[in-house]
């Protein structure tokens, strides 16, 4: 019986680990590969690296560091932020990452999605989408949630699996770093529409979010940041409270 | 005693590689046939399409001296596609022929969500020397949309299974020199690298017909 996968996502900006509100306010949050080796011994299910500088001042991604950390941890790594051709998924993949996150390169580009599937296998692709509530529905946004491509979440969620992402990470804009629980209508909708594993992100507070964003969001997995970088709680803590839920996990 | 790790330029091999350095046994990649040479094992990490690894592989000129390597009976570890392709058929690529050494065929999940992705139970089917010094049923990441049939859950090579939305399938298999796992080792923390560390502790004799399984190689 597969169990549910708690992701500890460690935003990376110049090497280090950061964190802000709404995608904005950044704040100091420790050192990747501290938080990484920590986060592994207390029983994450994977670990996600985005760089979140990466998108707005064109630089490369997190490498160096995925390859200190693949080194010593063997947990499936994502690495997300300023890849743009299956060149750059190629290095992300060499230096140690399992997964690479797409989000703004392809929206720019959806061949993007089909030409990494294809080379490097649908498990390999992440679509990461940015989506935010604007007067209708929600969209996907780009330039870490500055942008609204007009194109609306659910659209673009069923066109990445039609291009072969293996999963989508469905974060929430408008809920990033509030702590004010999941956009679980959000979550809902893609996770009853797609067939590929969703990825929550973005406003989880306390524990009672986590669960409810797999009993009513119907998440495969949850992707957390703020709540564990400023030890408002534990992986095992979540664990344990998950399984009182009734939600399977890995022990 | 140096692994070979096949690079047809698909698979992400370089957890495997990692994993090896980290248990501190000698690693070659295998990227032409010459590489084969001073190895004594190999291990085979695929992920990708069946045909598209086949391909690879004939197109490096891989595919024979695999086949060779393991109908001669060396050791061989296959990981995710790697276990996949020691069967002739799958679902995927019903033109591709795999290197046909176990009978059965691979095919895709009728589940709602494809692919499993994550951390699923192993239950071992008979007492084996991957799974020594592993405690009752461990957790092993999973990543995969195709699966050896559930027929072949009563053949005399699966070891161990696993279960995902009510199929219950071979997630390892074992036949004299041959061994193969759907799971990720390589990614499945301490229990994966303890798996791994069994295999490559085996020295390789091929024991058939053992009735004491504490024996290696059974």
């Amino acid at each position: 019986m597969l169990t549910v996968r708690i992701i500890p996502c460690l935003d990376v900006d110049n090497g280090q680990v950061v964190k802000g509100t709404r995608f904005k306010e950044l704040k100091y949050a420790g050192d990747p590969v501290e938080l990484a080796r920590q986060y592994y011994l207390e029983g994450a299910d994977e670990l996600t690296f985005l760089d979140i500088g990466a998108s707005p001042r064109e630089e490369v991604t997190v490498l160096d560091l995925v390859r200190k950390v693949a080194r010593e941890i063997f947990i499936p790594l994502t690495v997300g932020g300023g890849i743009r051709s299956t060149e750059d998924m190629r290095k992300a993949l060499e230096a140690g990452a399992d997964k690479v996150a797409i989000c703004t390169a392809a929206l720019n580009n959806p061949d993007l999605i089909s030409q990494g599937a294809h080379r490097f296998g649908s498990q390999c692709i992440v679509l990461s989408i940015d989506a935010g509530f604007s007067g209708d529905c929600w969209y996907a946004y780009t330039h870490g949630g500055r942008k609204n491509t007009g194109k609306p979440a659910i659209e673009w969620a069923l066109e990445g699996q039609a291009l072969g992402t293996g999963e989508i990470l469905l974060n929430s804009i408008d809920r990033d770093g509030t702590q004010d629980g999941y956009d679980l209508e959000l979550l809902k909708e893609i996770s009853s529409r797609v067939s590929i594993p969703v990825i929550a992100s973005g406003g989880a507070g306390k524990l009672e979010h986590l669960a409810e964003g797999i009993t009513v969001g119907k998440a495969d997995a949850i992707l957390l940041a703020s709540l564990l970088h400023y030890k408002q709680t534990t992986i095992p803590e979540i664990k344990e409270y998950l399984e009182k839920k009734g939600v399977r996990v890995r022990c | 005693m140096t692994t070979g790790i096949i690079d047809y330029g698909g698979g992400n091999l370089y957890s495997v590689v990692n994993a090896l350095n980290y248990l501190e046994r000698p690693a070659q990649l295998i990227k032409n046939p010459e590489d084969m040479q001073n190895i004594q094992k190999l291990i085979f990490p695929g992920v990708g399409s069946f045909a598209a690894a086949v391909n690879d592989l004939k197109k490096r000129e891989l595919f024979k001296p695999i086949q060779a390597w393991i109908e001669s009976n060396r050791p061989y570890l296959g990981i995710c596609l790697g276990m996949q392709l020691l069967f002739a058929r799958s679902s995927e690529s019903p033109e591709a022929r795999g290197f046909g050494v176990l009978s059965g065929r691979v095919e895709k999940f009728r589940a709602k969500r494809i692919p499993q992705i994550g951390w699923n139970r192993v239950k071992w089917v008979r007492e084996n020397y991957l799974s020594s010094r592993l405690q009752g049923e461990p957790f092993f990441y999973f990543l995969h949309s195709y699966h050896v049939s559930e027929e072949q859950g009563s053949a005399p090579w699966t070891l161990g299974l696993a279960e995902y939305e009510g199929i219950t399938y071979p997630a390892a298999v074992h036949l004299e020199n041959i061994w193969g796992v759907q799971f990720h080792p390589e990614k499945s923390g301490q229990v994966g690298l303890q798996l791994l560390k069994n295999w490559l502790d085996w020295d390789g004799d091929i024991v058939v017909n053992c009735k004491n399984y504490s024996l290696p190689g059974c």
